[in-house]
């Protein structure tokens, strides 16, 4: 055919199969789920650094993809980021703004500072046109001061004292809302955190089992996993389970034997080491 | 343009387990829509009669309107038979209402237990509109599809029930024979443990388990408590 060119992939995202894909939803294609994180994650400013929290469950729909999942991601030695959303998209986009803070780091000789991180998130998720569906809380503490940040899938960005996102952040808020205020201690900080995400927990019912918590001040960074376990499994039967044979039951056995088929050279060299 | 919904899912479960001389039904008491909790400390059991007891799960809205007009079928069926409704009744009357609405139907999904005439267990199973069938065991509900398997397992008996087909020449385990040679209390245990289970996985499942025991010296209930997250 003259006259088109095969243009070179230019990056981002590939439309072409949108129009397919309208048309098979429409004629009854049950599209598959995406793994989202159904999520309370939360950070708030005290008077040494900053503190974030986050709690561990994923879920794919109604059902619960992974109990104890790690939602706080390493961004920077001393930044790290909380991610709401698509767990796909939150664990790839952190992933590659923090490579693209080590080799900057290589390059300046410097730490990193939180704005770059910001920086670099927002404007890949605004060139992605909320496509790239992540919303996270970026915290940490650099030769400027503590900064805590949310960015919105769309590449929107707003600076906090305290912070909430995800679907049980209306829980949280209403924690923070009510008992933060300025120049928290270290402890206080913690247990607010905390307290702000066992309310997304028992409320919310897309967050659920742990709390992560992460602590971040001037040269020193803190990750408690798992800082408090409230939801132990209730009732274990003591009896167990056996699963004997014959419980399951077999529809049908065919069994089909292979044929050996073995060569045997005659002489040949020996085996080189 | 948004057309109003009738419906609302409002999540949890319903297990039923039939014994040779009693009933085990159990239903978890947490009322949700969408995201969030409404209640932590809803009962799904109803009793339609002494020894019937009909747990459902699914729009809440629906299920008091059905327990309510079941209800009142009931005692009509009193006052013009002298006597009170056996499960085996009950289960077709509970089927025949929700057929009646096929066509704008109940958003239940519901396990009458209880005995029957005999004093032995016995378990219906529906479908939103009316399909039932007896079995020796059933859940339903959001947290339905964790369970099964598992009663499957430990409930199907092989020894109990065989039948030869002539196209598959297979051994099958049939569901409605398996009135369960467990012992009450081993009933219990296993249902409390599937619960336990189901709450794990399922994010519309936990907060408090109901468990109501129909025997011949009449209706025990108990609770134990689930996740809260």
């Amino acid at each position: 055919m003259t006259g088109s060119m095969d243009l070179p992939a230019k990056g981002g995202f590939n439309f072409d199969l949108c129009r397919r894909n309208n048309m098979l939803e429409k004629n009854g294609l049950k599209l598959p789920g995406f793994l989202k994180t159904g999520t309370t994650i939360v950070g708030l400013v005290f008077q040494d650094g900053v503190v974030l929290g986050a709690d561990t469950r994923a879920t794919e729909g109604p059902i619960v993809a992974d109990k104890n999942c790690e939602k706080i991601h390493f961004m920077a030695p001393n930044i790290y980021c909380c991610g709401a959303g698509t767990a796909a998209d939150t664990e790839a986009v952190t992933d590659m703004v923090s490579s693209q803070l080590q080799l900057h780091r290589y390059a300046t000789g410097r730490e990193s500072r939180v704005i770059t991180a910001l920086t670099l998130l927002k404007s890949h998720l605004f060139r992605y046109q909320g496509h790239v569906s992540a919303a996270l809380v970026l915290g940490g503490v650099d030769c400027t001061g503590p900064h805590l940040h949310t960015v919105y899938p769309h590449g929107s960005t707003d600076t906090l004292p305290f912070a909430t996102m995800g679907s049980g952040s209306l829980a949280a808020m209403s924690v923070f809302e009510s008992r933060f205020k300025e120049g928290l201690t270290r402890e206080e900080g913690i247990e607010l955190v905390s307290d702000a995400i066992r309310a997304g927990i028992f409320n919310d019912l897309g967050s659920g089992s742990n709390v992560d918590v992460c602590v971040i001040t001037k040269g020193k960074t803190e990750y408690l996993r798992n800082h408090q376990l409230p939801n132990p499994r209730t009732y274990a039967s003591s009896k167990g389970f056996s699963f004997t044979k014959g419980q399951t039951e077999v529809l049908s056995t065919k069994i089909i034997p292979l044929k050996q088929k073995v060569e045997v050279a005659e002489g040949g060299d020996a085996m080189e080491e | 343009m948004a057309r109003f919904d009738p419906y609302e899912n409002n999540g949890g479960t319903c297990v039923a387990v039939a014994g040779a001389d009693y009933c085990v039904v159990a239903a978890d008491t947490r009322l949700s829509v969408g995201y969030s909790i409404l209640s932590r400390d809803h009962s799904k059991i109803a009793q339609l009669a002494d020894k019937c007891v009909l747990a459902s799960s699914g729009f809440q809205g629906d299920i008091k309107a059905l327990q309510k007009a079941l209800a009142a079928k009931e005692l009509i069926y009193e006052h013009n038979n002298n006597k009170k409704m056996s499960c085996p009744a009950m289960a077709q009357l509970l089927s025949n209402t929700l057929y009646y609405k096929r066509f704008f139907p109940y958003y239940t999904f519901n396990v009458l237990a209880g005995l029957d005439t005999q004093g032995k267990g016995c378990v219906f199973t529906y479908d939103a509109v009316g399909s039932y069938e007896r079995t020796g065991y059933s859940a339903q509900g959001t947290g339905s599809a964790l369970m099964m398997p598992v009663l499957d397992n430990q409930l199907k008996s092989l020894v109990l029930s065989y039948c030869q087909l002539r196209t598959f020449n297979t051994k099958l385990l049939l569901v409605q024979d398996a009135v369960t040679p467990l012992s009450e209390s081993d009933a219990v245990d296993l249902v409390k443990d599937v619960f336990a289970s189901a709450t794990e996985r399922d994010i519309y499942t936990g907060d408090r388990l109901e468990i109501v025991v129909i025997n011949s010296s009449g209706t025990h209930r108990e609770c134990i408590e689930l996740r809260k997250d």
